[in-house]
């Protein structure tokens, strides 16, 4: 142990120990340090009593003002329903034309659909509703399940092949697979398919017959579609996937089917109603 | 007194009965493997059985070829008459800068995913939630670990003037930490883990660790018991309190039950917010214990010992470290705010997290104001200069914290990448600058070369990195902060402004800013590799060295 020295530089004493050569010098503590942690400690005791903090054997001390995080959010939601009540009473039980024509309805409606759309619906179909391969694209005309105020909202509220007895549910068969059709008869009435929609491609009556007897139930004889079964429009050029052959001919082959969920349960009655209103108005509505 | 201090006087010696001993259980652990390999349905564990057979075995030649080694190497005794273990804190100095590098690469890797998800690759191994462990436990425990553990025993045996405790122990908490760090990284890529945060390795490596880490604990032990100082320093009360709460932390947070013992999967014993609760005392105090009270010990001694002067109050020393070590392990709720945990235990994490920031800053000013006298040598020694900002880092995320610890900021700052930033600041500025400068520090001293290769390239390397630290850590609080706003934003008509995917879209920028801070960062890692690796082979830049820190380096260069 060396002797309590006083360093040259600060001309305070140490404090007489050293290790590997490191003395420590016989500061005080700053005296701000000590006044500052002390203050610190009176404003957490302080704020200890006012609030919920120590616990107890089977209870906890509730604090001076005695409220929880769970009444105070409780009441807070309880506000915000009871000042939006205005509006949601109204649109839960108006039909959706007279929504969409009441100005002050329309205008709330929008704007929880847009609130709504982006935490529910734009994961998949973007925040833009453009749509990605797969989901659809809701700003243009093309409505695989229809684009009136009526049918999106029964969309949403029910989905595609979701959980619901009324969900909206078609199943294309797949024609390879079940042996419906063979590689050949695929291959042909592929060229046909894409014929519909483009000119330059040309196809020729057997294929068009093996398209009229498979197809044309859901499609329709000219290809357009037939909303009441989901069933594409095939003439224009807006597919829900990819349209290169080889995709067409894996559809034909193994069918597709993507799903939408069932939003009634989900999300209450206005919000179902204004996300139609919303989507209605992006573009396509009809 | 005086038997032990002729015991310390004789070179090391390695028993034969240990050496067996300990060998044997390295058998016993093959067999049992062996068993594991043949019984499990898991890939992943057959993978961890074979890695640890080949371990134990490679183990079991080392420990007789130490034993040969001890026995016919020519001991440096010291000229205080001590035979200090050298070899380990080399292994430990070269660990750390490799870890050090590859931590901080899947770092960057990551922010660069963020920015940009094709990134992911679509492939299980490459995905974020399996990079993300491996990220963390990569720059926490592989390269923070190898730093403390090699700090801590290059600073007891200085400051006790003892050799390390044991001849095989040391050797074994080392490999022995390694073996549980590629267990734990192989296991996350291949899926493997308990899904907690900073504690996501299962049950088998947990236990392999407990055995490492109640080791190294008798390892410090043993020399501080050996100690011929009177009295222990300061650094080493901050190393005994980080070894001493981390095995109790992961004891207690990875108390869990497996499904079979030749199964990796296990589960909890804490079911829901008790679960949560434990879980965030765990982490929080593995930011208290691990990063910060460990790496405080690193600061005691390399600060004082490189700027050659002698800490500035004992008595701070002493009051700071007792306040913190107190205060600390209340303060891990403050990461459950308005959640399921109950307000009493939010309470108090709040208030006593607030209390903590004096405790913490009683670091800072013990070593900002051990300067004092010295402030010239910042200008000359960029060792010193990284050494200093380190602590100047830890003094802003030391009042960050607490500030963003009380709940009206909390709830402003809580799931946004304010976060984020904030836990950079404290790892590349405080433990990440702490660690370098303590590498800088090592690597002349323990290969006994007259100084660093080249000094320039420190500074090189302080400029890099820290230009990289301030990219990260302004685009962290920038998006965090905007993130935080967006979340809140409503409409007149009470709607929320943005939907979540929006507000990522508008972090994209600063996802791509800070991925660049953390690629400098990276280059300023290299480069000091590349400057260790040359003072190891014995090389200099011939630069013109200031007197003052090659006297010191000189110094300490003897073997002292």
């Amino acid at each position: 142990m060396s002797e309590k020295e006083l360093d040259n530089v600060t001309g305070v004493e140490t404090t007489g120990h050293e290790w590997d050569g490191i003395k420590e010098l016989n500061n005080p503590m700053p005296r701000w340090w000590i006044y500052t942690f002390i203050v610190c400690c009176i404003w957490g005791f302080i704020y200890q009593f006012l609030y919920p903090s120590w616990p107890l054997i089977n209870d906890y001390y509730k604090g001076y003002f005695n409220e929880t995080q769970r009444d105070i959010i409780g009441a807070e939601l309880k506000a915000i329903a009871r000042d939006r009540s205005v509006f949601t009473e109204r649109i839960k039980d108006a039909d959706l034309v007279t929504i969409r024509n009441d100005n002050s309805m329309f205008e709330f409606a929008q704007a929880g659909g847009k609130a709504a759309f982006g935490d529910n619906c734009a994961p998949c179909h973007g925040t833009g509703a453009a749509g990605f391969v797969g989901y659809p694209n809701l700003n243009d005309d093309e409505w695989i399940w229809g684009g009136s105020l009526d049918e999106i909202h029964y969309t949403i509220s029910f989905g595609v092949r979701g959980v619901h007895e009324d969900t909206r549910l078609n199943d294309m068969p797949a024609f390879l697979r079940d042996e419906l059709l063979t590689k050949q008869e695929i291959d042909d009435v592929t060229t046909y398919v894409q014929s519909l929609s483009d000119r330059t491609i040309t196809s020729n009556t057997a294929a068009q017959e093996l398209y009229i007897d498979n197809c044309s139930t859901c499609h329709g004889e000219d290809g357009k579609g037939l909303r009441e079964f989901g069933a594409p429009d095939l003439t224009d050029a807006i597919s829900l996937y990819v349209t290169d052959r080889d995709s067409i001919i894996d559809i034909i082959s193994y069918s597709r089917g993507g799903v939408m969920p069932t939003w009634r349960g989900r999300l209450d009655e206005a919000t179902i109603k204004s996300l139609a209103i919303y989507v209605h108005t992006l573009g396509g509505g009809e | 007194m005086g038997s032990k201090m002729a015991f310390q006087n004789n070179p090391p010696t390695a028993s034969r009965l240990s050496q067996s001993l300990i060998a044997a259980c390295l058998a016993l652990g093959i067999v049992f493997a062996i068993f594991v390999a043949a019984k499990t349905t898991s890939g992943a564990m057959q993978f961890h059985a074979f890695i640890i057979i080949t371990a134990f075995i490679l183990g079991i030649v080392a420990i007789f070829n130490l034993g040969n080694r001890i026995a016919d190497e020519e001991h440096v005794v010291s000229p205080s008459g001590v035979f200090y273990n050298n070899s380990i804190v080399k292994f430990g100095v070269i660990a750390s800068a490799f870890w050090g590098v590859a931590g901080f690469l899947v770092g960057d890797v990551l922010a660069w995913q963020l920015a940009f998800p094709a990134l992911n690759f679509d492939l299980p191994w490459t995905n974020f939630g399996r990079l993300r462990p491996l990220h963390t436990s990569a720059v926490i425990f592989a390269f923070g670990g190898n730093v403390l553990i090699a700090t801590s025993f290059y600073v007891v045996q200085r400051t006790c003037k003892a050799r390390l405790a044991g001849e095989i122990a040391p050797w074994f908490v080392f490999w022995g930490y390694q073996l549980f760090i590629i267990l734990a990284a192989t296991g996350y890529l291949l899926g493997v883990t308990q899904s907690k945060e900073y504690a996501e390795p299962e049950w088998y490596v947990d236990i392999w660790l407990t055995l490492v880490w109640v080791t190294y604990l008798f390892v410090f032990l043993g020399t501080l018991w050996r100690r011929k100082e009177p009295h222990i320093y300061v650094a080493n009360w901050f190393y005994l309190a980080f070894i001493v709460t981390v095995a109790m932390l992961h004891l207690v947070n990875n108390a869990t039950i497996p499904i079979s013992f030749v199964e990796p999967k296990s589960y909890t014993i804490f079911a829901g917010v008790q679960d949560a609760l434990i879980q965030w005392w765990y982490a929080h105090n593995a930011v208290g214990f691990f990063l910060t009270a460990g790496f405080l010990g690193i600061m005691y001694y390399f600060v004082p010992k490189r700027a050659e002067r002698p800490i500035f109050s004992y008595r701070l020393s002493i009051v700071h470290f007792w306040s913190l070590i107190f205060l600390y392990i209340w303060a891990g709720p403050h990461h459950l705010h308005y959640t399921a945990l109950p307000d009493w235990a939010q309470t108090l994490g709040m208030t006593f997290s607030v209390m903590l920031w004096m405790p913490s800053w009683g670091g800072m000013i013990n070593g900002l104001m051990t300067l004092s006298g010295a402030w010239d040598k910042l200008r000359t020694d960029p060792v010193l200069k990284m050494l200093v900002v380190s602590v100047a880092f830890y003094g802003m995320s030391t009042f960050e914290g607490p500030l963003m610890s009380i709940k009206a900021v909390n709830g402003l700052s809580h799931y946004t990448d304010w976060t984020v930033g904030h836990v950079h600041s404290g790892a590349l500025g405080w433990v990440a600058y702490v660690s370098f400068g303590a590498l800088y520090c090592l690597t002349p001293w323990l290969w006994g070369r007259k100084g660093l290769y080249s000094l320039k390239l420190v500074n090189i390397h302080f400029w890099i990195s820290t230009v990289g630290i301030l990219l990260y850590i302004c685009a962290m609080w920038v998006s965090g902060i905007m993130q935080g706003l967006m979340w809140r934003a409503y409409t007149e008509l009470g709607f929320l402004e943005y939907s979540f995917v929006e507000t990522v879209a508008a972090m994209q920028p600063y996802f791509i800013i800070r991925a660049i801070g953390g690629l400098l960062f990276i280059l300023g890692s290299l480069v000091m590799v590349y400057n260790l690796w040359r003072t190891i082979r014995g090389d200099s830049a011939a630069e013109p060295t200031p007197e003052n820190i090659d006297n010191a380096i000189a110094a300490q260069a003897l073997g002292e």
